[in-house]
């Protein structure tokens, strides 16, 4: 994991006490509160329905013990008691108060956290595959390259301003498990003839036009890492529409232009790039690559042989036991150790959500078992990637008794979730309800065995957090007329088949959602071809139409007249569905 | 006269901006009366200076610009950031020595981004406190990346330390 040095110390420390100042001049009224906004956001304040939302930076999904004890001291001293890891990787917490939050960022920065640009116009924390360096399909380990970005974008000055939110997602492995296309720019990092370098996607991202990255150049050289993403952003910089905020993502720009013109203007600012002064300044030499990667060394692991342990008789003496093992637990690249998935999604808990105790056991277990180290997932759930098989049994019995040890990962109850009305300002309808809804129909892990592999996601709004585009099962909270509905997409995915979900037709009503999910999963069950094709599979191959009749087989049962989309609210606007939503499960204002 | 900052001084301002009716020591005229007048222009006793609009190419228009001892940007809105890509290049692409004047929506905590990437006048908005705008010309002391300043590249100090 990057330590810092004094120079990364003394930026963050300089940094936090520019917001201080910031804080104590709104405060005092001499800020506007939209001048203020500008600048909370790029510390990671963003204001939700209750109350202020932080937003800290997990830079591409690693933590340490330290920052996990942090964490649990942070949420209990200035929230309440709990913090939310989001699909950027990123954890949230929903009630601090302004007044209070450079405190809290002061503490924060104390283990090398803070909120720099985890909100606003401008580059937005780097997300990585949650596997980096222990992948047995990787071919460079992305870490490093995600590192050396980080610092270039980190308070750029010509970039701090830009449109719009700008997103990168790095993977440097086969399997895409970064859902790195979904990204603004999307990096893999990757070997051609014995030279590492990176293939390039642009112009990825969900919301409201849920679009995927397009390829703009196939191999930029590892030296040349800086200089392509400044291309990259400057041209953004340049043409990003700033007329309309619904416009204003770089997507936008390669749809108006095609992707030709596009990529065209990106290689002749690369090419500038690369002929000026500028361009030996942004040049990564050797050494440069080679310091960054010493901060990503592989930890001592023991030899297979003391590592290993007779996991079989354990599983055998356990059942539940034998189904963590099967569902959490995943190869590694050295022998003798295993990949702990520690799921966020436990039985009426929101997904993503932690607890401050939780926080303060996943320390004691990532120094215990994992090399002190813990990663977060785009999917919202947490990884212990270097546990020793021999620790496996006893790992699973303290994550067992904080509720962490939930054995389904990838299955029908691990869903996607954004925080959706219940906390953010911008949702039209309830999300956390939802799932524990659809939780319910599939609680028996054996009902979870036999779907097998899928993923559901779902969206309180059309910004997509919930990346509602890229699921199996992709669901929309929209508003109409002041109650909640859900739209279905079926057939999206993040993976390497990146697909974006094709919508299936009106939405449902907060009472027929979970329902209209069950029967699609039911649906799938009748129509596969055997029990290896997963629902993914089954889909594109039977096509919509055999689920779309399931999805709407009750229709007319609610009784209630179906509104016309036309009615629909855009997101980002409150009203009656907000209000009616949060008077229904009771959520107190703040 | 108002005062605006200079560098690291604040100053009298001795420009003025598209003022047929005056004669002052300098005067900045938009880019399209610059290119309708130019000959005009040059024969009057002022200094010419030329406003470009944020959309502007600024590789593009350069030749025609480059003698100029005075170009100026637009912050329609502090978060507009167009003129900050403007400005690196014209300082580090084009080699404009000139004076690089930031105008418009100009507020404090825009100051440190502008100073970083070239500006060396800066206008604030009309309320904002002017020696609080010199003071955030220093924020930040520190910086990651190489921009139109002196700043090095964090990298390449790492290197320096390294072979020390």
């Amino acid at each position: 994991m990057y330590r810092y040095d004094e120079i990364d110390r003394e930026l963050l420390k300089q940094r936090t006490a520019q917001f201080r100042d910031q804080t104590r001049r709104f405060l005092a009224g001499e800020l506007s509160e939209e001048d203020f906004r500008q600048l909370r956001l790029r510390n990671g304040l963003y204001q939700q329905r209750h109350a202020p939302m932080l937003r800290i930076s997990v830079p591409y999904g690693l933590l340490n013990s330290a920052q996990l004890r942090r964490m649990a001291h942070v949420v209990r001293k200035y929230d309440k008691g709990y913090g939310h890891f989001t699909t950027r990787q990123n954890i949230q917490l929903n009630w601090p108060q302004l007044a209070e939050v450079p405190d809290l960022l002061a503490e924060l920065a104390e283990v090398q956290l803070h909120g720099i640009q985890a909100c606003g116009n401008d580059t937005r924390n780097i997300t990585c595959d949650y596997l980096a360096g222990v992948a047995g399909d990787e071919l460079v380990d992305p870490r490093p390259y995600c590192e050396l970005l980080r610092q270039f974008i980190a308070l750029h000055p010509e970039f701090y301003w830009l449109p719009r939110k700008f997103k990168f997602g790095f993977t440097g492995a086969t399997i895409d498990r970064a859902a790195t296309r979904t990204n603004d720019a999307a990096v893999h990092v990757l070997r051609r003839d014995g030279a590492v370098g990176y293939r390039f996607f642009v112009g990825g991202g969900l919301g409201r036009l849920p679009l995927l990255g397009q390829e703009m150049n196939a191999f930029v050289p590892e030296a040349d890492l800086l200089l392509y993403a400044c291309a990259i952003l400057r041209t953004f910089n340049r043409f990003g529409r700033r007329d309309n905020i619904h416009k204003a993502r770089i997507k936008i720009v390669l749809r108006e232009w095609g992707v030709e013109r596009f990529r065209a203007a990106i290689e002749e600012e690369y090419a500038k790039i690369g002929a000026s002064a500028e361009g030996g300044q942004l040049k990564l030499l050797p050494e440069d690559i080679g310091r960054m990667r010493g901060h990503f060394d592989a930890p001592p692991y023991r030899p297979a042989g003391e590592a290993a342990a007779d996991l079989r008789a354990q599983a055998a003496s356990d059942p539940r036991f034998a189904a963590w093992l099967k569902r959490n637990v995943r190869p590694h690249k050295s022998a003798g150790y295993r990949v702990v998935f520690v799921s966020l999604k436990a039985p009426e808990q929101a997904p993503g959500d932690c607890t401050a105790g939780q926080f303060e056991a996943l320390a004691e277990l990532c120094d215990a078992y994992s090399f002190g180290e813990l990663r977060s997932t785009y999917d919202q759930n947490l990884v212990l990637a270097d546990v020793a098989e021999r620790d496996l049994y006893a790992l699973w019995g303290r994550l067992d008794a904080v509720k962490l040890a939930t054995p389904n990962i990838g299955l029908t109850t691990d869903i996607i979730a954004c925080p959706g009305l219940d906390f953010c300002g911008l949702a039209n309808a309830g999300t956390i309800g939802v799932t524990h809804d659809i939780y319910r129909r599939f609680d028996s892990l054996e009902a979870q065995y036999e779907v097998g592999p899928i993923r559901i996601t779902m969206s309180g709004c059309m910004n997509g957090c919930g990346h509602h585009s890229v699921g199996h099962i992709g669901i929309l909270g929209v508003d109409k007329h002041g109650e909640e509905w859900y739209q279905v997409t079926l057939g999206g995915s993040a993976g390497n088949d990146a697909a974006i979900g094709e919508r299936v037709g009106r939405a449902l009503s907060r009472s027929e959602i979970a329902g209209g999910v069950e029967r699609l999963i039911r649906a799938y069950l009748e129509l596969r071809s055997d029990e290896e094709e997963t629902f993914i599979e089954c889909y594109r191959r039977v096509g919509m139409e055999p689920f779309k009749a399931r999805l709407y087989e009750a229709e007319g049962e609610s009784g209630k007249p179906v509104p016309s989309e036309s009615e629909e609210r855009p997101p980002g606007e409150s009203g009656q569905g907000a209000r009616a939503g949060m008077a229904r499960r009771g959520v107190a204002a703040a | 006269m108002r005062r605006i900052l200079r560098k690291h001084a604040i100053v009298e301002d001795d420009w003025t901006l598209d003022d047929a009716a005056r004669t002052p020591a300098g005067l900045i005229v938009p880019l399209a009366r610059w290119r309708a007048e130019r000959e005009l222009l040059l024969a009057s006793a002022a200094a010419i200076g030329v406003l470009l609009p944020n959309t502007e190419d600024v590789e593009a228009i350069y030749p025609q610009i480059a003698d100029r001892p005075l170009i100026a940007l637009q912050f329609p809105t502090f978060t507009d950031g167009r003129a900050l890509t403007q400005a690196v290049l014209l300082r580090n692409r084009l080699g404009f020595a000139g004076e690089l004047r930031a105008l418009g929506d100009v507020v404090r905590d825009l100051v440190f981004w502008l100073g970083r990437c070239g500006f060396d006048a800066i206008v604030p908005r009309p309320d904002q406190d002017l020696e609080a705008c010199r003071g955030a010309l220093d924020e930040l002391s520190v910086a990651y990346q190489p921009a139109a300043d002196a700043h090095a590249a964090v990298w390449a100090r790492r290197r320096m330390r390294a072979s020390a």
